[in-house]
């Protein structure tokens, strides 16, 4: 039995690439840019999510298995949330227009 | 069945031919967990998203009450307890049994630390008066609608520091089990799926914080 373990400089470089993004979304935060702010930071917490994923979690370098457990978890996700938006906004509910 | 060759014959179940085996059906089943719990979070996101949607002004006002600095610092702290976690799993597999016992506990310290900063947060949310049904009082337009986002706030944060709860409880049981050397024997297992769940507790505060805390001090 053996297991190839990672050095400990990936996890560090990793922390630290997680708080530069984080100092960056607080600073883009507090300067206004309409409706431009949720989604850039919505890109950026999709980002450090997927730098958690592939380094804490090991998805990088896991067997296919572990890749579609994950896959499947997200297509759910997004099952749930396209389906359910797309009647609200089609149905006059949501006023698209603010 | 395979036995005296297999150097991990005490920790591998009957039902496994061998120790990756046994280990790759406990990361599938624990990714199998966690998209559940994608699920059951994806639901409070969804419904910040639609109320978001119907309401935005009321939104980005009722978020402006919340404490950026406090929510800021938390997440600081949880992606700081998540790298700890990922060198706990490497000290595990190392088979350094102190470096292991050491990095759990610190773990479960910045854990704690996230929990008193939340328990402070909530404390001045209720002396604000911004706590639903309870002492709600809103003294802007729609107090209606910033009570449906303090709803999601509560509900959200509330759900979240839960999971935390459960994490620090698991990462301080398994500080004391792996005092016996369980887990630095070449079974790791247990410190690795610990650390998956902790990383997911993470990975969740990674969506709230923006969402709950930024959206309102553009």
């Amino acid at each position: 039995m053996e297991t190839a373990t990672h050095p400990a400089k990936i996890y560090w470089r990793n922390c630290a690439a997680l708080m530069l993004l984080l100092a960056l979304t607080c600073i883009i935060g507090y300067i206004n840019l309409g409706m431009f702010n949720v989604i850039i930071a919505l890109a950026i917490a999709i980002i450090k999510a997927t730098l958690v994923a592939l380094f804490f979690m090991h998805i990088k370098g896991s067997s296919r298995l572990l890749h579609l457990a994950m896959t499947v978890g997200l297509i759910w996700l997004l099952i749930m949330l396209s389906f359910t938006l797309t009647d609200y906004f089609t149905r006059g509910w949501v006023p698209l227009n603010h | 069945m395979n036995t005296t060759s297999n150097m991990s014959v005490g920790f591998v179940a009957e039902q496994f031919d061998d120790f990756q085996q046994q280990r790759g059906a406990a990361q599938f089943g624990m990714w199998i967990f966690l998209a559940t719990e994608v699920l059951f979070f994806g639901g409070l996101f969804l419904a910040y998203t639609v109320f978001r949607s119907l309401y935005p002004g009321d939104f980005v006002a009722a978020s402006h009450h919340t404490v950026v600095a406090i929510g800021g610092i938390n997440t600081a702290i949880l992606l700081f307890s998540s790298t700890l976690m990922a060198l706990a799993v490497r000290a595990a597999e190392l088979r350094n049994q102190k470096q292991l016992i050491r990095l759990l506990v610190g773990t479960a310290f910045f854990g704690i630390i996230f929990m008193i900063l939340k328990g402070v947060e909530y404390y001045k949310d209720w002396n604000d008066h911004l706590v639903p049904v309870l002492n709600f009082e809103w003294h802007q337009p729609n107090p209606g609608h910033a009570q449906i986002f303090f709803w999601l706030y509560f509900a959200m944060t509330g759900l979240h520091a839960i999971h935390v709860t459960v994490g620090i409880c698991i990462m301080l049981v398994f500080a004391v089990i792996a005092r016996t050397g369980k887990f630095t024997s070449g079974h790791f297992t247990p410190i690795e799926i610990a650390g998956l769940y902790w990383h997911f507790v993470d990975i969740v505060w990674i969506f709230l914080f923006p969402l709950l805390y930024l959206a309102g001090h553009r």
